[in-house]
């Protein structure tokens, strides 16, 4: 996995509820292109015109957001489909780092499978940073001290549960770590047998 | 101070604790679809690895298969390679596979449990949210991403942290013309769309334990709409009744061994929940969406909202351009809305409770001008048992499209489409922009008022019917 310390960049502001995984990437492109690939279907229902061509009202379609690596979103950012494609969609158009008071529960967890890191702060914080990030002046999003700062100065600190933050700054590998284990697995799946025969022995 | 079943389940699956108040949670049952799982399967296939249990891993493919009748996994071509995908890799693994045409293959979260694969008390997972669905049995199911696919294939174990638990006690009778869907939308529509986020969410009271077990599949199957990814109900004599016979499940004195554990698996009188909330059946009816998020729920005789009206900003910008989309003006009775497509189908409502239900109000009646409507059912089982009842002939000949089993127009991954800007009515669970296809205007129902919408054309009251 790819390694995440610190990020330094535009933030766009889309202050939208309930951004769905659907919104953030139509399931069609899923079966058909790799990860890498999604980069122009992230949002492509609210980020083109019917002619296909770029919409100037979306967020990432301003000058001063063009690559942003940072995204300040609305409560409830990443609802619905478990696609992890909604990630990888946004890493491949450049994000690293998504703001929000909110984020749907997989969504969350998706994110740090792929080196994003999700940040949950209070409604009002986000408002307050969105409002800093109008220009596009840059964000300094360090993982390593636990602080967003943003343009102007401010300082504000975030909670990361600790394994989750030492998976990111090493880009731990989750099934290698968890096949360290396998004695344990082997162990439990020993006694299970015995105490919960049914879920061994499937009839037919 | 008392357990929770969630407690429970959870402390009997940890087989390992990693601290922090991480736990190394083992899952029971894992099943596969062809765009999540063909992608898990080919991740460990990349990385060297082998399924570590391939008896409890189950995969049918449903989301990139065509439903039209005669169809093969190469019907809808972009779908091709994950379909042959999913069969190779099951069968080089040794995992349980059922293909179209064959008993088993249908929506995974219709297969699980009629096959007897989703029991009491089992952890069960699936790259795919709506995982929740199994939670009607007393299963911790939930969905996942596809890395963690793979970790389950490589590890059969899952790194997990023990969420809160919410109760969401239904009580009292169940008013006339309220289907389980209703019951659902009303709460989504009560409490919004992130309030279970963080929870697991246990559904109890008189009303639950009324439904069957379809009824409550249905209720189980919203709970992602609701932010939980979890959803379940406790399992009582109604669960072990269905369950009882099926192909997988525990037989003869196993059997009456399994019933016996699970009969300790409900939350203890005294549990102590993080939120409880509780839904007096009197104010549920007939309800369905009119916007592009789950909570955008109303009774069907309601009024489109306003969004001057709205609590915050926030929801008054969402209310505005959920209207816009689905082209709807506030202040206007959503009845009589006129509606261009039906769906029925789709892991929320397409088991045989909901067929039958549906044919009850198509027999006699006719699909109105200018509606398609499509009745896609959950499995090949389901399917079966719809034409040996004659429900297939009843929807024919109510003209509506009887298809093959699969996700269809849910999810639209299989090129199954509402055109843009066209109205649909659909028994599943998403409304968001786009879902059912580019421009697609969805409203969420319970299959009966699928049916009135569309025999009448429009947005209609079932209980008007």
């Amino acid at each position: 996995m790819q390694p995440f310390t610190r990020v330094v960049g535009p933030a766009a502001p889309l202050l939208r509820q309930n951004v769905d995984t659907d919104l953030i990437i139509r399931i069609e492109p899923l079966t058909q292109l790799k990860p890498s690939e999604l980069g122009p279907h992230a949002f492509e229902q609210i980020r083109y015109r019917p002619d296909g061509s770029d919409d100037p009202d979306f967020v990432l379609n301003r000058p001063q957001f063009r690559g942003a690596p940072i995204l300040i979103a609305g409560r409830n950012f990443g609802c619905g489909s478990s696609r992890e494609g909604a990630v990888w969609a946004l890493m491949s158009a450049g994000l690293r780092c998504v703001i929000a008071e909110s984020f749907g529960d997989i969504f969350f967890a998706n994110c740090f499978q792929n080196g994003m890191l999700p940040i949950a702060l209070p409604g009002a914080t986000v408002e307050r940073l969105a409002a800093l990030a109008a220009d596009g002046a840059p964000f300094d999003v360090d993982l390593v001290g636990k602080v967003v700062r943003a343009p102007g100065g401010e300082t504000v600190p975030f909670d990361v549960d600790a394994q989750r933050r030492e998976a990111l700054l090493e880009g731990l590998d989750e099934i290698g770590r968890t096949r360290k284990r396998d004695a344990e697995i082997a162990a439990w799946q020993a006694q299970d047998r015995t105490a919960r025969p049914w879920i061994w022995q499937l009839a037919s | 101070m008392g357990l929770t079943q969630l407690d429970k389940v959870w402390a009997e699956h940890v087989a390992a604790d990693l601290g922090d108040g991480w736990s190394l949670l083992h899952i029971d049952r894992h099943l596969l679809h062809d765009l999540s799982g063909t992608g898990g399967l080919e991740e460990i296939a990349e990385r060297g690895l082998s399924v570590r249990n391939p008896e409890l891993c189950f995969a049918t493919p449903d989301h990139a298969v065509s439903s039209a009748p005669g169809r093969t996994g190469e019907t809808f071509a972009p779908g091709a390679r994950l379909h042959a995908g999913l069969r190779d890799l099951s069968a080089a693994s040794g995992l349980h596979y059922f293909g179209l045409g064959q008993m088993g293959q249908g929506i995974v979260h219709v297969m699980g449990p009629e096959l007897g694969i989703t029991l009491p008390g089992v952890t069960l997972v699936c790259g795919d949210s709506h995982t929740c669905t199994h939670g009607g049995l007393g299963a911790l199911a939930f969905g996942i991403g596809s890395s963690e696919v793979a970790h389950v294939l490589a590890t059969q174990t899952l790194r997990q942290r023990k969420p809160k638990t919410m109760r969401v006690s239904f009580e009292g009778a169940i008013p006339t013309g309220v289907m389980p869907k209703d019951m659902i939308l009303h709460l989504i529509g009560t409490l919004g769309a992130a309030a279970g986020t963080g929870y697991a969410v246990e559904y109890a009271g008189s009303a639950i334990r009324a439904l069957g077990i379809e009824g409550r599949l249905t209720i189980c199957n919203l709970s992602i709409e609701l932010g939980a990814k979890m959803g379940f109900v406790a399992p009582d004599d109604t669960t072990f009744a269905f369950v009882e016979g099926r192909r997988f499940a525990p037989k003869g004195a196993m059997f009456e061994r399994a019933v016996a554990h699970w009969r300790t698996l409900p939350s203890d009188p005294d549990a102590v929940f993080d939120r409880e909330v509780t839904i007096d059946m009197a104010s549920v009816s007939p309800t369905i969406t009119w916007g592009t998020s789950p909570e955008h729920a109303i009774a069907v005789d309601g009024i489109i909202p306003d969004p001057g009206t709205a609590p915050d900003p926030d929801r008054r910008a969402a209310w505005r351009s959920a209207l816009d989309y689905m082209g709807l003006e506030p202040g206007r009775p959503l009845a009589g809305t006129k509606v261009d497509w039906v769906f029925i189908g789709s892991c929320t409502n397409s088991r045989m409770s909901d067929l039958r239900d549906a044919a009850r109000l198509a027999r006699g009646r006719h699909v109105a001008a200018g509606v398609t409507a499509w009745v896609v059912p959950g499995s090949e089982a389901v399917k079966r048992e719809a034409e040996a009842e004659g429900l297939d002939a009843v929807f024919r000949e109510a003209g509506f499209e009887w298809r093959e089993p699969g996700c269809s127009m849910c999810v639209a991954a299989n090129g199954e489409r509402v055109p843009p800007g066209a109205r649909s009515v659909s028994t599943s669970n998403r409304n968001f922009v786009g879902r059912q296809g580019p421009g697609a205007r969805t409203h969420l129902a319970s299959p009966a008022m699928a049916v009135a919408a569309a025999v009448t054309g429009a947005i209609t009251d079932v209980r008007r019917l």
